[in-house]
């Protein structure tokens, strides 16, 4: 196919590029697990030269829940009354004694779905039943929580909740930087979020961090093309927010989006596993919608677990333990039997890891 | 956590699968007739006989380019062929939930029917059996099928020798997305078909062309390509090498799997069969696949090495490489 070879042509020139152009030690982090995942998929880390590496980052949202809350979805799936609607990533992430999938095959009413509307329907069906929806994401899945929030308040539903974990990335960009605990050189900015948020929150980063930022896409030569950007920034010194995915990501991202999320929920602290409490890095439904939250409708009490004791998720999200570098890697912790989230999500650094890079 | 129940993983045909299948079935069959793992077993006899049986339990049951009926032919007569054979006999066992549509047990026997004929099996003998409401979930079937050996040594994923061919018969992925697509639950703007087919007619000419040069032959079911190479090669003690350009592609699929995040190497289909073929008929074989009805996208994929033993590994597109993983737990299920 000639189009494919003028892709790897391309590539093969980006590699090039990437290599004469770092003229010293360079990191960069990816804050997304579909990064995470193609990067793995395409071997591209093999076309980089030594002195650039590549990261992942706090960008899967499952990963980054801690796991009281994940306790939290599992308590209300043993209620009898109640039906837990999630997406499939969650099902086998290990709770401190449990996990949906477990309570699942032991009776508890845990269904898949695909899409925040379906628990609506699903709370339609079942009247006699409370429905909750485990609400996890970043900024490209709120506003269509956000819209089903919305529908359930007009259509009166009093048997639909959410278990709200909704999180921000660009807080937890800021944290990485801020402490230090890894030399990052700058960020490969997730394509999907970008599309709703724009290129704004990132020039913060620039401004108070001097990192650079690049938006990117998730095909081979969009990551490509994001690397060569931000190596040619770094060698020169220079930090700008720049958008290689333009041909989805609008400078000013999706603002009706991000309008309904705002009319819906508000900004509050959150807590994420591996970084702990991060000022202004989550979501919580307005006042006006509280009725819609789970935690209060089933007065949920924060648990305090702690992760497995041989898990270092927490670190690798910080990109300070590498996933092949944990002890636990590939022996205790397994995609069959994964101690944390980032070996069981499809979007999970380690699930990457393992995949593609095992032994290659 | 160890595993005290079933859970929905354990159907998924990735390693919990494989380890429960180890653990608690195998135990109890007998290991005079084949070590396990195989699509059918080849039995002694005034002649060799090669038998299997597969159980049914898709959801929906009609979903486009097939239905249950169909699936339950063409699922038996494939892991019966897939040992290098002619499929013959079959009996068919249903378990018909109470208030289930008679239109629907229609629907499934025309295909059952028309799936025999075409498949060129016979079916001998059966058995109904009806279940209250909320026991089951309309139809499960049940199928056992006989066949012949084509070969005088059957073909086996014990068998897979370095430098033997590994060919495929078309495009991933296509009945585990059709079904999951006619589950309704996704807003998938795609109209991907199933690809279940009887696999008889395809095999015999693979056969034909190849002989005894053929020497594994397995139908990616459950788990997908990525299941069925890892389980050759661990059972063969070989190494793979796969290039990712040469694999048939379907874009219906590729976009599929892309918005749902699933790999087509780990999809399921069925009406697809992987071949390990000696390179001195690696042509032959071949070009007897592209002539047939269910071959015309046939393709070279790569490969048999001698080792890391149980390693498959592939060069991607970019000249990379990296590891063709066993899926792990739960895809799709009650895909078949």
């Amino acid at each position: 196919m000639p189009e494919t070879m003028r892709l790897h042509e391309q590539i093969g020139r980006l590699a090039r590029q990437i290599a004469e152009t770092a003229n010293q030690p360079m990191a960069f982090m990816e804050v997304c697990g579909t990064h995470s995942h193609a990067v793995g998929r395409y071997g591209l880390k093999q076309l980089l030269p030594d002195n650039v590496k590549l990261l992942s980052g706090p960008g899967c949202p499952v990963c980054v829940t801690p796991t009281g809350e994940i306790d939290w979805a599992i308590e209300l799936a043993a209620r009898p009354e109640t039906i837990v609607t999630t997406f499939g990533d969650m099902l086998r992430v290990p709770g401190s004694k449990s996990t949906l999938a477990d309570q699942r095959a032991r009776g508890a009413l845990v269904q898949v779905i695909y899409s925040p509307m379906q628990a609506l329907e699903i709370a339609q069906k079942n009247p006699t039943k409370q429905v909750v929806f485990i609400a996890v994401g970043f900024e490209t899945t709120t506003p269509t929580v956000a819209v089903a929030v919305q529908h359930a308040a007009e259509m009166g539903l009093d048997n639909y909740t959410i278990l709200c974990s909704h999180k921000l990335i660009p807080p937890a960009m800021m944290l990485l930087l801020e402490s230090g605990e890894v030399k990052l050189d700058g960020f490969l900015c997730p394509g999907h979020v970008s599309t709703i948020i724009g290129a704004a929150p990132y020039q913060q980063i620039v401004d108070n961090y001097h990192a650079p930022c690049v938006i990117t896409g998730f095909e081979a030569h969009d990551i490509m093309k994001g690397l060569y950007a931000l190596v040619k920034q770094s060698a020169e010194g220079r930090a700008e927010v720049e958008n290689e995915y333009s041909r989805t990501v609008r400078s000013e991202g999706n603002p009706a989006a991000r309008e309904v999320v705002r009319s819906i929920f508000e900004v509050t602290d959150a807590v994420w596993r591996g970084l702990g409490l991060l000022p202004g890095s989550g979501l919580k439904l307005r006042p006006e919608y509280e009725r819609f939250d789970a935690a209060k409708r089933f007065g949920l009490k924060p648990s305090g677990a702690g992760e497995h004791p041989l898990c270092h998720c927490g670190e690798v999200l910080r990109a300070v333990t590498l996933p092949v570098e944990c002890e636990a890697f590939g022996v205790a912790c397994t995609p069959e039997h994964p101690l944390g989230p980032c070996m069981v999500s499809s979007e999970g650094a380690c699930a990457a890891a393992y995949r593609y890079e095992r032994g290659r | 956590m160890p595993d005290d129940i079933i859970k929905l993983a354990h159907g998924g045909g990735g390693l919990q699968m494989q380890r429960l299948i180890e653990q608690e079935l195998l135990p109890a069959c007998d290991a005079t007739y084949g070590r396990g793992g195989e699509d059918a077993a080849v039995l002694p006899g005034a002649a060799q006989i090669v038998l299997t049986t597969d159980t049914f339990v898709v959801r929906p049951a009609v979903f486009p380019g097939g239905d249950l009926g169909k699936l339950a032919v063409c699922g038996t007569v494939n892991d019966v062929a897939m040992r290098g054979a002619r499929p013959v006999y079959l009996t068919l066992g249903l378990v018909v939930e109470e208030g289930t549509e008679i239109a629907l047990l229609r629907r499934v026997m025309r295909s059952v029917r028309d799936t025999c004929k075409e498949a060129g099996v016979a079916l001998v003998a059966g058995d109904f059996k009806v279940v209250e409401r909320g026991s089951g979930d309309g139809i499960y079937a049940n199928t056992t099928g006989v066949g012949f050996p084509l070969l005088p040594e059957p073909t086996s994923i014990h068998r897979a020798q370095p430098g033997d061919a590994i060919l495929l018969n078309g495009p991933l992925g296509q009945h585990g997305l059709a079904v999951l697509a006619a589950r309704g639950e996704l807003e998938l703007m795609m109209t991907v078909e199933s690809d279940c087919a009887p696999l008889a007619g395809l095999v015999a000419t693979m056969v034909e062309a190849g002989g005894a040069g053929v020497h594994a032959l397995h139908d990616p079911t459950r788990g997908g390509m990525a299941a069925g190479l890892n389980e050759i090669a661990a059972a063969s003690g070989v190494g793979m090498e796969l290039e990712e350009g040469a694999f048939p592609r379907d874009v219906g699929v590729e976009g599929g799997c892309e918005v749902l995040g699933l790999d087509p190497l780990q999809v399921a289909n069925e009406g697809k069969v992987m071949a390990m073929v000696a390179p001195e008929v690696t042509e032959q074989v071949l070009a007897a696949m592209k002539a047939h009805n269910y071959g015309a996208d046939s393709a070279l994929l790569g490969h048999v090495v001698k080792g890391p033993a149980g390693r498959v590994a592939m060069r991607t597109m970019l000249g990379t490489r990296r590891i063709v993983d066993m899926p792990s737990g739960e895809l799709l299920p009650r895909i078949c």
